[in-house]
């Protein structure tokens, strides 16, 4: 395929890469991602927006000098032609000759060509919801008859990544993603349900089942019941977890835990690698080869920053061991930053994770059925941190909050706004469900591939009412 | 005023709006808008005063949004040939003709004046892109060197984030115009690390994004020096500070902290959109649903908060939106009453009755080529009490309370009722005076009961024009740079909550 930048992707590398060389750099890496999306958004029980993208993004790394004075220029460009590939490849040069050495500076990744390197981009279109649209028509039109209004959004999206570098790397890789987030309002409007799911292609959602969970959800809210704020015994399912531990999975930082400014900092100096951070047999994993959350399989940056670097582009990524048994194992490192911290590993951050819970069985009903009185969430929102120290976050309930009683769901209570730290319900948490694959409401827009449990937390502490609904 | 860029200037703008706009038409849509736009941006970070990253980005890209039987339909790419632009076109026809099933609501757009090819510029002295790279890097490793020289300052992090936005816009009616922004946001933080308990706190300095130039960075419209040379001292003094007692406070709230609160209680819950349910699925819906206009007590009556999108320096100033419409300025809330919303042309269109005004008040954005335009927040402004207090003044009416100086962390529920807010630092407030700092101290309210306590607004003289430039909303999410202007205020009777407590530490 000739791609709208007049080059196609290999082109734009090589080409690249040869200008850099021409102009005295050292070294280069070139990132060009292809992406297509397409989208569906309807609120009120009607389409309101929509939309067909198609996007180019080529990243010139450029590097001059040698080993530690090495320095780097790095320019992106989202409308490249032949012409004004030179400007790019020009100023990165240029930039890189002005600046300093990089602390982070390493040899390039070596690499050869990798497979399907030939190959055009993937792309993807509104043919996508060939099947789904129609049934969301379908049930948009009952919702309405129903009395009961639909709001949400599908998106569906395909990156082609092609890296090249002055070391051999050529690599490309395609990645498709969608999801699918949908809320369900009473017609009063006083009450609210949520479902949201992640996919590869849409062929496994389908709109009618979502409508049933919601509709199943705002049939709990037949009874409300106001709850105090409190310590409660509270089930959350797997979404709300993967709205905790994506937060906690983004603090994963080995060079600010090194440099004492990170909950996974150690007392004295140092980090808390070895530590017991649960009493329970908590896993957290990465692994770009994970079963339905793939990712990209290799190391792709295009700023440096924390404990990532842009000279470990094409890195080959494997199976990572973050929590272990309970026990911290890895923090995500660049081979800069483990150097520099003593780590004893370069585990660079993937794009992905799962957290589970060695012997863990059931669902959310599971939990549900075991439990005599306490409260059973649907989601989390506007998470935000408030005391980096322990990873304290607040945020609100969203979308359904329900009375257990007796092991089973008996009313709806209003939301709240919670101050918890993920850290710490790790250690708390009494019982924990089969790990699933999961959908983040706050975070899974942009970060969808995890695989959470749900978990019984005893005391998850609700700070104070929240009136929203 | 800066001059247009010329090599902006120079793509085919005409030409490419032309055949889009042509060819949207002879597939029979009845409105039909271009937008060309290039938005360069470059974020450099330092970190203990050694650059760690420096990027340099450009989106250049073209768009086209149709109102096709009654459907919207939109649709983006980047290759600027006619051909592509005829293309894109299309696309967005053929979006609306499969979107058209599920659209029970026929789009209709209210009127707006034409302006025939006229051009702005944002205010700005000095282009941040004509600033060599080296230069900045200078700067932010000085502004480093200072915090790190200093007794107690462990490390820091520097960071600026610069923004050259270009945009033709042209539509079906007639309209087209060609505008320059450039905004800026720096950010310097200090951190303090006890090394035997390994208690670590951060300083980060208070000045807001801002619609400037580069000259920001150099002392016109901040004093980096005075609140670079204080910052160690603080972050000291809140390394030993005590722990904040939980309870009810009088608050002395800082514009530095108050523009947030603002933000996140007035600004989004006055959009409408958010009001009639579209936002329902991500960002969330408002309190101040449209039935209450003109009637929901908003807060306190001394309380006049204004929509503008014509302040100068504002992140949110623009010389005409994303549908063509010019920038204005009007009352979202006055004497403590909801009085107005902020809006796009389809919502001012379908709620003209209710609103009181046939006319958009120039809501509607896009952060990108990428993206559809949706309905955006103006610069959202507390206004100042003509004669009011100095921020000593509002201090010296508490007897027992907390002065909040800028903003860190930020929460607010779907419906913007409960928020929960902390700050840079806390000064306790005894019989009217400063009293040295407290920590863990976070604010929580609702928000008509935080507006309703507003018992004093402080004079010009306090006034700032705070911000942020990554306000997140829609889906596909976009973000937005929006500021918020405001004096200090005082507040009565306040939630203060201890963050260590709320751990369960």
């Amino acid at each position: 395929m000739t791609t709208a930048i007049q080059l196609t992707p290999q082109d734009t590398v090589e080409q690249a890469l040869e200008l850099a060389a021409a102009q005295g750099a050292e070294g280069c890496v070139v990132l060009v991602a292809e992406t297509s999306s397409a989208n569906l958004r309807w609120a009120n029980n009607t389409l309101t927006t929509n939309g067909a993208m198609r996007g180019t993004s080529v990243t010139v790394i450029a590097t001059v000098g040698a080993g530690e004075g090495t320095a780097v220029g790095i320019v992106s460009r989202s409308s490249v032609t032949s012409e004004t590939l030179h400007e790019i490849v020009e100023a990165a040069v240029a930039t890189a000759r002005d600046a300093e050495p990089a602390e982070d500076a390493r040899p390039l990744v070596d690499g050869t060509v990798g497979p399907g390197w030939d190959e055009e981009a993937d792309e993807t279109s509104v043919n996508v919801y060939e099947k789904f649209a129609p049934a969301l028509g379908e049930v948009l039109g009952r919702a309405g008859k129903e009395g009961r209004w639909l709001y949400g959004f599908a998106d569906h999206e395909v990156v082609t990544l092609y890296a090249g570098s002055s070391a051999g790397m050529r690599l490309r890789h395609s990645l498709p993603r969608g999801f699918v987030s949908a809320t369900g309002k009473s017609g009063d409007l006083a009450q609210s349900a949520w479902a949201g799911a992640a996919t590869r292609d849409f062929s496994d959602i389908d709109p009618h089942t979502l409508d049933a969970e919601l509709t199943r959800r705002l049939g709990w809210a037949s009874r409300t019941v106001a709850v105090d704020a409190g310590r409660h015994p509270t089930i959350l399912p797997p979404a709300a977890v993967a709205d905790l531990t994506t937060y906690l999975f983004w603090t994963l930082d080995g060079r600010d835990a090194a440099d004492g400014n990170s909950p996974f900092s150690k007392p004295g100096g140092g980090s808390r690698v070895d530590d017991v951070l649960s009493k329970q047999p908590v896993n957290l994993r990465s692994d770009p080869h994970l079963p339905g959350l793939e990712t990209f399989p290799f190391a792709v940056a295009r700023s440096s920053g924390g404990s990532s670097s842009v000279f470990d582009n094409g890195l080959t990524l494997t199976a990572t061991d973050w929590i272990r048994g309970g026990k911290l194992e890895n923090l995500m490192q660049s081979r800069f930053t483990a150097d520099l911290t003593g780590a004893p590993a370069v585990t660079p951050t993937i794009d992905n994770y799962v957290l589970s819970v060695d012997g863990a069985t059931g669902s959310v009903d599971d939990l549900v059925a075991g439990m005599d009185h306490g409260l059973l969430l649907t989601c989390l929102w506007y998470i935000r941190v408030v005391d980096p120290q322990t990873l304290l976050v607040t945020g609100l309930t969203r979308d359904g909050v329900y009375l257990v009683e007796n092991g089973e769901v008996t009313a709806a209570v209003n939301n709240f706004r919670f101050n918890e730290s993920p850290i710490d319900l790790l250690d708390r948490f009494t019982t924990a469900g089969a790990t699933v694959p999961s959908f983040s409401r706050e975070w899974g827009d942009e970060f969808s591939r995890t695989a959470t449990p749900p978990l019984l937390i005893p005391d998850f502490n609700m700070s104070t009412p929240s009136q929203a609904n | 005023m800066p001059d247009l860029d010329e090599s902006f200037l120079a793509l085919p703008r005409h030409e490419l709006a032309g055949a889009a706009l042509q060819r949207a038409k002879d597939l029979g849509a009845t409105f039909a808008e271009f937008r060309l736009e290039r938005i360069r941006s470059e974020s450099i970070a330092l970190r203990d005063g050694a650059l760690e990253s420096a990027r340099d980005d450009e989106d250049l890209g073209l768009a086209v949004r149709v109102v096709h039987d009654g459907t919207w339909g939109f649709a983006a790419a980047v290759a600027l040939t006619t051909d592509s632009a005829v293309a894109v076109a299309e696309q967005a026809v053929n979006l609306a003709q499969v979107s058209r099933p599920i659209n029970t609501e026929p789009i209709e757009l209210a009127d707006e004046p034409v302006y025939d090819d006229v051009t702005w510029v944002s205010s700005y002295e000095v282009d941040p892109f004509s600033v060599p790279r080296a230069e900045k890097v200078a700067l932010l490793a000085d502004y480093s060197r200072r915090l790190l020289e200093a007794d107690g300052v462990t490390h820091v992090n520097a960071h600026v984030a610069s923004v050259h936005e270009c945009k033709f816009y042209a539509n079906s009616e007639g309209t087209s115009y060609t505008q320059q922004r450039v905004r800026i946001g720096p950010s310097i933080q200090a951190t303090s690390v006890d090394p035997e308990s390994g208690r670590f706190d951060t300083m980060t300095t208070c000045a807001p994004p801002a619609g400037r130039g580069w000259e920001y960075l150099t002392g016109t419209g901040w004093d980096w020096d005075t609140e670079l040379a204080q910052i160690p001292g603080w972050l000291a003094d809140k390394m030993v500070a005590p722990s904040v007692e939980p309870g009810r406070y009088d608050v002395v709230v800082d514009p530095t902290n108050l523009w947030l609160t603002i933000h996140e209680s007035i600004g989004h819950a006055t959009e409408l959109d958010r009001a009639l349910g579209y936002e329902a699925n991500y960002a969330g819906t408002s309190f101040a649903t449209l039935d209450q206009l003109g009637t929901l007590k908003y807060g306190s009556p001394i309380m006049h908060v204004t929509g503008d999108r014509t302040a100068e320096h504002g992140l949110s100033t623009v010389g005409y939106d994303d549908e063509g419409v010019a920038g204005q300025q009007w009352d979202l809330v006055k004497d403590g009453l909801l009085v107005g919303y902020q809006v796009d042309r389809r919502m001012a269109k379908v709620n003209e009755d209710v609103l009181g005004t046939e006319r958009s008040n120039g809501c509607a954005y896009a952060d990108s080529s990428g993206h559809i335009p949706i309905q955006r927040m103006a610069n959202v402004s507390l206004q100042p009490a003509p004669d009011g207090p100095s921020t000593e003044e509002l201090i010296s009416q508490v007897q027992n309370g907390i002065y909040i100086v800028g903003d860190k962390s930020w929460s607010i529920d779907m419906q913007r009722y409960n928020f929960q807010f902390t700050g840079q630092r806390f000064f306790k407030i005894t019989d009217g005076k400063l009293d040295g700092q407290l920590r863990d101290v976070a604010y929580q309210a609702t928000t008509t009961e935080f507006w309703g306590s507003m018992a004093a607004v402080g004079g010009p003289q306090t006034y700032l024009l705070g911000g942020a430039l990554n306000c997140g909303k829609a889906q596909p999410s976009q973000s937005g740079a929006v500021t918020h202007g405001c004096p200090s205020a005082l507040f009565r009777d306040v939630n203060i909550l201890n963050t260590t407590q709320e751990a369960g530490r």
